[in-house]
Formats: C-alpha cells, sequence, structure tokens
C-alpha cells in the first residue's frame, strides 16, 4: 500500500492572523498551514469569517494583527510586509482566485478567448497563435466547445461561466488556487460534473487549494484537510473523512446532521 | 508681456494669467522628466467647450513666447471651424504672427493629425486630447488605473487587440492606438490615425498632450523610443490607400475620403492640407 506524504513542504501559512470588522463577526487569531499539493476546505455557517479569511489569505485584505507567510521558491515571504507591486505581482503570476460569481471573475465585454488569454499576455505573451491555442485548450478540459472560443462569456450558462472562470485561473498554472464557494448558485447536477472536473484538474496539476464552501458535500469531495469555523474562530481541524465522519465539536456535530439527504 | 499689449486690451498675454502658465510649465516639465506619465494639473475654463481642445489651448497659452509663429490644424487642416478660431483666438489675445506652413512655425497646435512635413529640433508639436487614459475602456476606475500604471500593469492592454483579431481577423484599431513610451509607460497618443505612430518614434519635435476636461498632461520628449502595441504574429501595420491623392498625387500620405456627389462619386484627398499644397506649388 502506497503511503501517504506526511512531511511534504508548506506553501502557505498563516500565524495568529485576526480581522474582525467587531466583537465575533471577522476573524480571530487563526493559524493555518496548507502544504503543497493539498486541498484545505474551510467550511462554517454564513458569517463566521471564511470569506474574511479567505480575503486575508488571498492578499486582498490586510489584517490587523498576525502575518501571512507565502513559501515562494525564493524563500518565505511575508505578504503584507513585502510591496503592493511583488503581492500583486504573486496574484497575478502565481496565485489564482476562483470567484462565487463568475461575473466577478470574468470580463464580461471580451470573448471567451481574450478571458482566457488574459493572464498569460499579462505574464507576457505576445503569440497570437499560441494564446488562441491555449484558449481552445483550455475550453477543451474544462468541458466547453473550444469553437464557442469567439463567444462572449454573456452567452454562456452559469455553469458554463463558472468553467470558463476556472479555465481563465488555471491557464497559467499557478501554484496555488483560492476558490471562494466555485459551485454557489449552480442546480445539482452542473454542481456534481463541476466538482468531478475540478477533482480531475487538481490532481493532474498537484494544485494546492484553499476551498471556502458551506455545502459539506463539496468539502467531501474536494478537500483532503477541513477546518471547522464558527463566529471568527476555528472551532475544529483534521481530515476531511475524520471530520465529517466523526465529529468532535458540538457545532461540527450539528452541521454534519443537518445536511439533508433525499 | 505687459497688459499694455496693444492687442485685445484687458487681457494678459495669450489669455491665461501667469500664475496659471506657471503652474502648467511645472507641470510640463515633469511630464518631460517622466516620458508618457499623466501629470494632473488645475484646468481653467477657456473661451470654449471641452472637447473642442481647451487642453491643447492651455498648454499653447502657456508655452507660446511673443516671438513664437503659431499653427494650428485640425484633422490635419489649417481652414476648418476648429483650427481657424483657435488660430484667430492667439492671433487676437497674444499677438503673435501665425502661418500655415509646417516648417515655419516654432509652435503646433494639433487636433487628430502629426504633420506630414518631417519635424525639426524646437519644433513644439501640442495635441488635443479628448481621454488620456488608454486602460480607461477596460478598467472604469481612475484609481485602479493609476496603479496598474505605476505597478506596469499593461496585460489588458493586449486584450483588446486580441478581441480585435478575434472579431475582424486583424487589428481593427484605427486611430488612438496606444504606445509604450521610453519601454515604460503606455500611451494614449490622442486620437492621431494609427498612420501617424510611427513619427512619434525618434521624432526631433517636442510633443505635448493636454487633455482639457480630465485635466491631464503628458510628453513625448524629442528623440524617445514610442512603440505601437502588437502581437508577434500581428505585427503593427499602418493604413494603405490604392489610389495617390487626387489633388497632389502623393502616395506616402495619410488620405480623406471626400464624397463628391450623391451618386458614389469620390474622391482622396490629403487630410494635411498644408503639405497637399506645397505638393502642387512644386509641381506647378
Amino acid at each position: 500500500m502506497k503511503r501517504p506524504d506526511l512531511d511534504r513542504a508548506t506553501l502557505l501559512e498563516a500565524r495568529g492572523v485576526s480581522r474582525l470588522y467587531g466583537p465575533g463577526k471577522g476573524c480571530e487569531a487563526i493559524d493555518i498551514r496548507l502544504h503543497r499539493g493539498e486541498v484545505l476546505g474551510i467550511v462554517g455557517e454564513s458569517g463566521s469569517g471564511k470569506s474574511t479569511l479567505l480575503r486575508l489569505l488571498a492578499g486582498m485584505e490586510r489584517p490587523d494583527a498576525g502575518q501571512v507567510v507565502y513559501h515562494s521558491h525564493e524563500g518565505e515571504l511575508d505578504l503584507y510586509a513585502i510591496g503592493e507591486a511583488r503581492r500583486r505581482a504573486l496574484l497575478r503570476m502565481e496565485w489564482g482566485l476562483v470567484h462565487q460569481n463568475p461575473r466577478d471573475g470574468l470580463r464580461l465585454g471580451v470573448s471567451a478567448g481574450a478571458n482566457i488569454g488574459e493572464r498569460l499576455m499579462a505574464l507576457g505573451e505576445r503569440h497570437y497563435g499560441q494564446l488562441r491555442a491555449a484558449g481552445q485548450d483550455w475550453m477543451g478540459r474544462v468541458e466547453l466547445d473550444p469553437r464557442r472560443i469567439d463567444d462572449a462569456p454573456k452567452t454562456f450558462s452559469g455553469g458554463m461561466q463558472q468553467r470558463l472562470q476556472i479555465a481563465r485561473t488555471l491557464v497559467t498554472r499557478p501554484n496555488l488556487v483560492f476558490m471562494d464557494e466555485p459551485t454557489g448558485g449552480l442546480d445539482v447536477s452542473v454542481q456534481a460534473r463541476l466538482l468531478d472536473m475540478l477533482r480531475t484538474l487538481v490532481r493532474e496539476l498537484g494544485l494546492s487549494v484553499i476551498l471556502v464552501t458551506h455545502d459539506l458535500a463539496v468539502a467531501r469531495l474536494l478537500a483532503h484537510r477541513l477546518m471547522v469555523m464558527r463566529r471568527g474562530q476555528v472551532v475544529e481541524t483534521g481530515l476531511t473523512d475524520q471530520i465529517l465522519d466523526d465529529p468532535q465539536h458540538a457545532y461540527t456535530q450539528l452541521l454534519v446532521s443537518s445536511v439533508l439527504t433525499p | 508681456m505687459t497688459a499694455s499689449d496693444p492687442t485685445a486690451s484687458g487681457y494678459n498675454f495669450a489669455y491665461l494669467d501667469e500664475q496659471t502658465k506657471r503652474m502648467i510649465r511645472r507641470g510640463l516639465l515633469k511630464a518631460v522628466a517622466i516620458p508618457g506619465y499623466q501629470v494632473p494639473f488645475g484646468g481653467r475654463e477657456m473661451p470654449m467647450p471641452y472637447g473642442w481642445g481647451t487642453g491643447g489651448m492651455q498648454l499653447t497659452a502657456s508655452v507660446l513666447g511673443q516671438d513664437d509663429v503659431l499653427k494650428v490644424i485640425d484633422q490635419g487642416a489649417d481652414d476648418t471651424t476648429n483650427a481657424v478660431s483657435i488660430r484667430a483666438f492667439f492671433e487676437r489675445v497674444a499677438g503673435v504672427t501665425t502661418t500655415t506652413a509646417t516648417g515655419e512655425a516654432d509652435v503646433i497646435q494639433t487636433r487628430h493629425r502629426i504633420p506630414e512635413q518631417p519635424l525639426r529640433q524646437g519644433q513644439l508639436l501640442i495635441f488635443q486630447v479628448p481621454i488620456p487614459e488608454p486602460l480607461r475602456f477596460i478598467e472604469p476606475s481612475e484609481e485602479e488605473t493609476r496603479l496598474m500604471h505605476a505597478l506596469e500593469e499593461y496585460g489588458v492592454m493586449h486584450v483588446k487587440l486580441y478581441e480585435d483579431i478575434a472579431r475582424h481577423g486583424h487589428i481593427a484599431t484605427t486611430y488612438a492606438y496606444p504606445v509604450k513610451v521610453d519601454g515604460r509607460y503606455v500611451t494614449d497618443p490622442s486620437p492621431i490615425p494609427k498612420f501617424d505612430n510611427p513619427k512619434l518614434h525618434m521624432n526631433e519635435a517636442l510633443m505635448l498632450f493636454g487633455a482639457g476636461r480630465e485635466k491631464r498632461l503628458y510628453a513625448i520628449p524629442p528623440y524617445t523610443r514610442v512603440e505601437s502595441l502588437d502581437f508577434e504574429d500581428h505585427p503593427f501595420e499602418v493604413q494603405e490607400w490604392d489610389d495617390p491623392c487626387a489633388i497632389c498625387g502623393a502616395r506616402d500620405t495619410f488620405l480623406d475620403e471626400v464624397i463628391t456627389d450623391d451618386r458614389g462619386g469620390r474622391m482622396f484627398v490629403c487630410s494635411d492640407t498644408d503639405y497637399c499644397q506645397s505638393r502642387t506649388e512644386e509641381v506647378a
């Protein structure tokens, strides 16, 4: 039997990060360690601070206290100690962000191909033929019809827009991807196919992912490890199956037991 | 010049007061020091609506000297409304000599063209600019575009060109074609046709750009590298015409299409009237 590699290098680390909008609103003194190639799920109810935490980790909001450290190939980078230029370059080149609403992550005014090519162009790709080939390749990978490369995202359905957003994010093969409810707002059958596709891509590309979701089924399918949040604090962490099959904390037990089964 | 100027008494020389001119000149110095960078300035009300060249006029007023010879063109022509009225304005409030000959002018204020005759060192070309921000069409926030300039995040400029090729098979942007100045700032060369873009590169004259409504000015100093953005497999190209100019027969100029009757009759003539005229005089 192949044993899992338990000694993988750390990629992203949060050391006691806090960002409070009011007492119990936001997140407080959170420690996280994300290893390379790992999918970490953050679950919790609405208002538990999951999205705030994601914004802190993704360099979009400065924490009141604590550090977010990214282990790049050049060494440790304290996300909020480096300049804004570096931080934005990191987000552009090495990281990716998948928004809950694809309309936030896409440029709706330009074609699907331009959307996929944008990050490549930002990295300096200046060959139209190659940009187009990459666009078609990635549309195929996310199960979109490559012949629709010149269509505007507006003409795509919600599920297709979400696929397009994923293609646009992954085209530069980022080290680390942040996903905020990637299947929110989609119907169940579309969700299932999207999850299936995401799982394949994550495995193929060896992505490290921080996934925020309120949907435990999504967490079960994608995440290796889970963090349960409530009122801005982490109440339980552990392997996904362990947490979902044998929840220890009262709140996690409530969360797991309230999943509807048809 | 003092207020006792015989022309149009009651106005300071060249309409603007000296403090305003001083402020604009300081902005211009900064603009020249950082080629392509948009410098904000305190725009003044000019006796003309926005969109008619108030930005260019304020720059002209600030740099104009008593002995300078002024030329004003609009779409290359010296005899269109905009050109005629701005020229008359400066004749009245500054009493300067004006000309239509490109070679004789010290200061040329222009809308939408660079003269065909190559400019020489010491000449000033002043552009009237409607929207100075090349990133505006893709990013509506001014705060964001400034940050993008500061961090050189120019990937989105190519998104527009990509979209052109995807839709039309070639880069269909024909005017206000974005350029990179001195390898650093992406700049909108005002709505000149892309035919004129190569003239920006290593030009001997100092080129100043003024946007009155947006209150921004920027500059391309003499002998500065200016590259038009493009793709490796879709290089930058300028417009070409099948016919020569119907008046002077030039084949290497920017031509305007002129409708001559209501039965589809048309002809192509040089948009630079001074150049066209000097060529016809040479031939005659």
